[in-house]
């Protein structure tokens, strides 16, 4: 009767039949009742109303009733609920970080990818980290779903139950592209996810770089890419050195980008815009990237072809 | 009564004029009027900025409009509807309209502050739309503002926040006003069991306001300070943590969804009855377990968060209090079929709204069931399903309410009658609107389609289709029930006193009123839904 897609499905699931078996009941009964009573109460059979005095014997009974049932309920879901916060202890640990809006997935060795790769039938438990702003890990599949907030160390777990692919959503609402942050997991045999991991390069080296690290932290990388795509802003990659036609006061000319004009571009940003990307889209960074950082971001661009 | 001396307050004569008649009075009925044509406006610009939503959405991938509009309509979406109509709706028109007839009193207790309570909203409402024109651009972070997004992204928070904030004093200034008028203004004779049921609705929902607005008002005032000053309240940069914003923000608008559906139980309360001709079954129950939703209904705002990261203590605990907070809510749904139950029914609008609220209050209060059950809830959380709950309790729950309100006091407040058969059509488009745009949504909720997303995977579109076709339907049934209205108050036909031959004061005194309500003093019935 349940899909086994994962060590929840069941729990959760249960929950739900209940839950709805119960409403759907009740729906149907009252939908039903006041129909009857609006069709056979019409005025014109039933000219005269009686007046009926309130019986506490009743609403005694309608409120019990309806109070042992959300108990139940209530119990139901908490059951369900239970397993997902007992992490074995031996389960496998991944790391899963979201930052607007990609997901990136690291093994243990710092093995970082896009995909989240899974063996079957082996418990998995996912600390969840934010580079900015909240995200939502949800896996509707596998019943699984928990916000991963900055500077807290939110976890969930879970073992995957069936081979394939399943989607992971970000569910909580983080900006621009926040419908665009998706992620797949796979789940394959034990023996092929050990190969796949084995193949798996190491994390790239940029993140111990100082601009780098800055960038990150300020969320450029959400409008400024570092492989030429375009985004909201212009690409960083071989940014410094290069020549734009950029508006200045309304007026069209040519700069070469030097580390004056990456300055200008992080405090004032739209004194010079490059032309093609709209004015008044950025903010000025000026108090928020500190002065002695800006030189280390302008040698993280001149390094970034 | 001397009819040579009946003024309606429509046409007395005051110290001002024209416009100013209405913008500087501080009657109670006027001011209702005031209320009524601003949130009838906003509450169209928010509808057809829902529309440009579902059109959006009706294919995968971009269909008329870019992620960021996107994102900015459906956050000015939520804050003109959240603040600016459904909040304010009932309690501000109606309230304002009828607590006083309810209760024999011939204007609420401060009117002068009733006045003042509609210039702050309007002044609020008038920032709101300005942060959707200023520079930066709409806000796009959803009307729930959550932390850190809301401190960190350029566009105008700070002004639509402190727009929120000043609407919010409107808020505790229309509570405060309606908790002393019941206290104090009941006619002589008239205890608080023999309040009609609507009184008793709007005074829970005034306690609420009072008590749970200041925290989202404080709340918005740290956001603002972090943004402007850098102060770590939220933002983990700064020291700060964002799921405290969550916390506040939620001890407030969880409260708040009862200021917007306590009310709504309160005009079906009325309605029920007088088109039964019979009197309301368990009236105490219904007032008692109006107290009773206003009370607990503050203890429950944890079931917003089960997926921040809270520790487990609180995710039971919030849970088992949402349970409990369901029991009297069903109460009244007992209460109201009870009512009928050998009544003599007479099928006019308002009772057909009042039918339609029932049925949909019902579904958004069962699929609650759904979100306040821990396992379930992590399955739907910030999914299509949790968009189509709340929608079927604020827009079925709320909206029905204002709808069947309207029809229903429309002649008291106009002294004029709508056409009953267009009334009846708008009626069931609307109800089949309503079901076609939202219930979809719960499937594809289930299945995981998460909320507030531009684009999203081909196999949830079926649903989006049905979901576009409803919401057309649903506009245009808006947009005949209006019309309808309109044509009612210009050409309708002279509304007696008590079309409805209901019970409550409201109807014992000209259609409509003059301009202190009670030219002479009024009956005090033991019940007031005594219909022998």
């Amino acid at each position: 009767m349940f899909s086994n897609n994962s060590n929840f499905v069941h729990g959760v699931d249960t929950a739900f039949l209940l839950i709805f078996g119960i409403a759907i009941f009740f729906l149907i009964m009252l939908t039903t009742i006041m129909i009857v009573f609006v069709i056979k109460y019409n005025k014109k059979r039933h000219a005269k109303a009686v007046q009926i005095k309130d019986s506490s014997k009743l609403e005694i009974v309608w409120t019990t009733i309806p109070l042992i049932l959300v108990l139940l309920m209530f119990y139901f879901g908490w059951r369900g609920f239970i397993p997902m916060r007992n992490a074995p202890a031996d389960a496998m640990q991944v790391k899963a970080i979201g930052r607007m809006w990609k997901w990136t997935f690291e093994y243990p060795g710092k093995k970082q990818s896009d995909t989240l790769m899974l063996p079957i039938n082996k418990a998995v438990k996912m600390s969840l980290f934010s580079k900015d702003v909240i995200h939502g890990f949800s896996i509707p599949d596998f019943r699984v779903k928990e916000d991963v907030v900055p500077g807290k160390n939110n976890y969930t777990w879970f073992i995957p139950e069936k081979l394939g692919n399943f989607d992971l959503f970000c569910s909580a609402y983080c900006g621009l592209s926040h419908s665009y942050m998706l992620a797949l997991v796979r789940i394959v045999p034990e023996d092929e996810f050990n190969t796949w991991l084995a193949a798996l390069p190491v994390k790239k080296s940029d993140d111990n770089n100082e601009g780098f690290k800055i960038l990150e932290k300020n969320g450029c990388f959400s409008c400024h890419s570092t492989d030429g795509r375009k985004i909201i802003g212009p690409s960083f990659k071989g940014i410094y050195g290069s020549s734009h036609d950029v508006m200045t006061d309304g007026v069209s000319r040519k700069i070469t980008v030097d580390s004056l004009y990456i300055q200008t571009s992080i405090l004032d940003p739209n004194k010079d815009v490059v032309v093609g990307f709209p004015q008044g889209v950025m903010k000025s960074y000026k108090g928020i990237i500190r002065d002695k950082d800006i030189p280390k971001v302008i040698e993280y661009f001149k390094n970034l072809k | 009564m001397n009819n040579t001396e009946y003024i309606s307050f429509m046409d007395h004569q005051g110290k001002y004029k024209g416009i100013f008649a209405w913008i500087f009075s501080t009657d109670h009925k006027r001011i209702a009027f005031l209320y009524m044509y601003a949130i009838a406006t906003f509450f169209l610009v928010g509808a057809i900025l829902g529309l440009l939503m579902r059109f959006e959405l009706i294919a995968p991938g971009e269909t008329i409009m870019k992620p960021q509009t996107y994102n900015g309509l459906f956050t000015v979406h939520g804050i003109i509807m959240i603040f600016m109509v459904v909040i304010p709706g009932l309690s501000a028109v109606f309230g304002n309209f009828f607590l006083p007839l309810h209760i024999g009193a011939k204007d609420v207790a401060f009117p002068k502050l009733n006045l003042f309570s509609w210039y702050l909203f309007m002044f609020g409402s008038i920032l709101a739309i300005a942060s959707q024109l200023l520079k930066s651009g709409p806000p796009d972070t959803g009307w729930t503002f959550y932390a850190p997004y809301s401190t960190t992204t350029g566009t105008n928070v700070i002004t639509a926040t402190t727009a929120a904030f000043i609407l919010g004093f409107s808020s505790i200034l229309t509570g405060l006003n309606f908790i002393v008028t019941v206290h104090q203004m009941r006619a002589p004779g008239m205890k608080f069991f023999n309040m009609p049921l609507f009184p008793w609705s709007i005074y829970a929902t005034a306690w609420i306001q009072l008590l749970a607005t200041p925290v989202v008002g404080i709340t918005l005032v740290m956001l603002i300070a972090e943004r402007l000053f850098g102060i770590g309240f939220f933002n983990p940069d700064l020291g700060g943590d964002p799921v405290l914003f969550q916390h506040l923000f939620w001890i407030y608008s969880h409260p708040a969804v009862y200021i917007m559906i306590l009310p709504a139980m309160g005009v079906i309360t009325e309605i029920i009855p007088t088109f039964c001709q019979k009197r309301v079954y368990g009236y105490k129950a219904i007032a008692m377990s109006s107290l009773a939703i206003a009370g607990v209904g503050f203890l429950v705002w944890g079931h917003h968060m089960y997926t921040s990261g809270m520790s487990n203590q609180a995710r039971w605990f919030f849970s088992l209090l949402t349970f409990i907070v369901a029991v009297p809510s069903a109460i009244k749904v007992f209460n109201w079929i009870s009512t009928m139950y050998k009544g003599s029914i007479d099928m006019k609008p308002p009772f057909v709204f009042a039918l339609a609220f029932i049925f949909l209050f019902m579904i958004g209060g069962l699929t609650g069931l759904i979100l306040g059950s821990v396992a379930t809830d992590i399955q739907v959380h910030d999914t299509s399903f949790i968009v189509a709950h709340f929608h079927y309790i604020i827009f079925g729950g709320m909206g029905f309410a204002f709808f069947a309100a309207i029809h229903y006091w429309l002649p008291k407040m106009y002294g004029k009658m709508y056409n009953f058969k267009r009334a009846n059509i708008a009626a069931i488009s609307l109800f089949i609107g309503f079901n076609l745009l939202y219930f979809p949504q719960f499937i594809i909720g289930i299945q995981g389609m998460p909320r507030r997303y531009f684009d999203y995977l081909p196999r949830f579109q079926w649903a989006q289709v049905i979901s576009t076709i409803g919401g057309v339907i649903l506009v245009s049934a808006i947009i005949l029930m209006i019309y309808n209205l309109v044509m009612g108050v210009r050409k309708g036909a002279k509304a007696p006193a008590n079309p409805w031959h209901g019970s409550t004061l409201e109807w014992t005194i000209p259609s409509p009123p003059s301009l202190e309500n009670f030219d002479e003093a009024p009956f005090v019935k033991e019940n007031p839904y005594d219909y022998n």
